[in-house]
């Protein structure tokens, strides 16, 4: 309880004697590429082959010959939409930017440089966390989108290519009965993990003590730490606006 | 001038510092020394607000800088130069964004003004063609005139210095020791080090506290240093092999 009230004291240190946005404009932007742009390829595979994956191990369970085929599609794009495409994606996104993010916090704490800071009248956790959060904010839901997109891609591929499912059928069962909300689902689920994963990393990070062993330990518990609260809050969000 | 009254701080019910009253005074460097743990770089924490002291205080020129609120001591701490232990440079910026950064976050100066005064600074601590280089690049030494470097470039009226010389060879240390002294006098800045290198206490110590177990044992210079009777300090003076020949060179 002690760590959950400390979390939410760190949240609320972030707006509070911040410097001004134009400040943190750059670092937003080179935020961005790090957590967005260099998370591409890491997305782009995991994405691709979850569809395909999706769309063999659908059409395998489906044998009743009374089922149309297009329902593999119907149930590859609702399953990526509602959770494949935001929570997978989060959950690979805090492996390789969270840990990123509690790393560079843990060494710039064990080294002073957040002393530095905080001597020279910068609101630090500010300062450091906040375009961190930002970016993140901005970046995820674009990257879940893409891994929404090219997962559907993927499974399309790997069916046509398996025989599982013809390409009429499987552009069919996409626009079928179709739920525009899946989509809007599926982007507040992005921004929520977004939030989740940066603040949780850049916390662990900031308070990290001791030295370089315990930067890792930073590490790992920002990871471990962020996919606990990525599944609670997929559960939360599930039963509010579904 | 910085003034500490009464400053005691305990960690999990162990009282680290008790009670330290001391004055700093602008224009000369001011040593605090003792033996490893015996609570130097607390105090010094302390003096800069990264850490809260449980009680006491400290004035920055009759300025209360612990009982404010952040905007005030904001605005003192926009006046404070800091030399960490290892230069704490920040490791994704270059030598001149490191040393520009004060200026960036604090100024509203124009850009070639902030160039300007970076290369002056550089020059002032004697490094010349190292604007692009990463923090990675350089010395121990370097790092360390960057970190005094990026302390003096908005002309703060305070430095402090957290063991300037640790993990130099001795030629290196006499030469931050050197410049320190120097940018102090030429810039009349109140300067506070703390060290446990008997070399700066001879070079340098124009104004000495000794601390031993978080209490102030002496105040005094590094002419009166040797005469001490403190038990304590004359044991730490003396552990050092070069001041015993000088003591021993100064008595025949």
């Amino acid at each position: 309880m002690k760590g959950i009230g400390r979390y939410f004291i760190f949240i609320s240190l972030l707006f509070v004697k911040r410097e001004s946005f134009k400040t943190y404009f750059r670092q937003i932007v080179e935020e961005c590429i790090i957590i967005g742009v260099d998370s591409l390829v890491i997305v782009t595979i995991v994405a691709t082959f979850i569809g395909a994956v999706t769309t063999i191990q659908t059409a395998y369970n489906l044998v009743n010959p009374m089922i149309p085929d297009y329902i593999i599609s119907v149930v590859v794009r609702d399953m990526t939409l509602l959770e494949l495409a935001p929570t997978v994606t989060a959950l690979i996104f805090a492996g390789k930017v969270g840990s990123n993010i509690a790393g560079e916090l843990g060494t710039m704490r064990i080294t002073e440089q957040i002393d530095a800071l905080e001597v020279m009248g910068i609101n630090s956790i500010s300062f450091l966390a906040l375009p961190k959060i930002i970016a993140s904010i901005l970046m995820y839901p674009m990257l879940v989108t893409l891994a929404a997109f090219l997962s559907i891609m993927g499974g399309y591929f790997a069916g046509t290519m398996a025989h599982v499912i013809t390409p009429e059928d499987y552009i069919y069962g996409i626009r079928a009965d179709f739920i525009e909300f899946n989509v809007a689902f599926a982007l507040i689920k992005a921004v929520v993990f977004a939030i989740l994963i940066s603040s949780i990393s850049s916390y662990k990070g900031y308070y990290t003590t001791g030295g370089a062993l315990e930067v890792g330990k930073a590490s790992t518990a920002a990871v471990t730490n962020s996919c606990i609260a990525i599944l609670m809050a997929d559960y939360l969000l599930a039963e509010l606006l579904l | 001038m910085i003034e500490v009254k009464n400053i005691t701080k305990s960690f999990d019910g162990k009282t680290v510092l008790h009670g330290i009253d001391g004055v700093f005074k602008p224009g000369i460097t001011n040593l605090i020394i003792g033996t490893s743990g015996t609570g130097k770089s607390v105090l010094l924490k302390c003096m800069v607000g990264l850490i809260e002291p449980d009680e006491g205080e400290v004035t920055y020129d009759q300025r209360d800088f612990t009982h404010v609120d952040r905007n005030h001591r904001r605005d003192i701490r926009r006046e404070i130069g800091m030399l960490f232990q290892g230069a704490a440079l920040f490791d994704s910026k270059t030598v001149e964004e490191n040393v520009k950064f004060p200026l960036d976050m604090l100024t509203k100066m124009p850009n070639d003004e902030k160039l300007d005064r970076v290369n002056l600074v550089l020059d002032r601590v004697g490094l010349e063609n190292v604007n692009r280089k990463m923090p990675s690049e350089l010395s121990g030494g370097m790092k360390k005139r960057v970190g005094i470097a990026r302390a003096i470039v908005n002309q703060s009226k305070y430095l402090f210095c957290d063991e300037p010389n640790s993990g130099l060879d001795p030629e290196t240390a006499n030469l931050i020791d050197a410049l320190i002294q120097e940018i102090t006098i030429e810039y009349n800045i109140t300067t506070i080090v703390v060290t446990h290198d008997m070399n700066s206490v001879m070079k340098i110590g124009e104004n000495i506290m000794y601390m031993y177990n978080g209490q102030k044992l002496w105040e005094g210079n590094k002419n009166e240093i040797l005469e001490t009777e403190v038990p304590e300090l004359h044991k730490f003076i003396y552990a050092n092999q070069l001041v015993r020949a000088l003591k021993a060179e100064g008595s025949t």
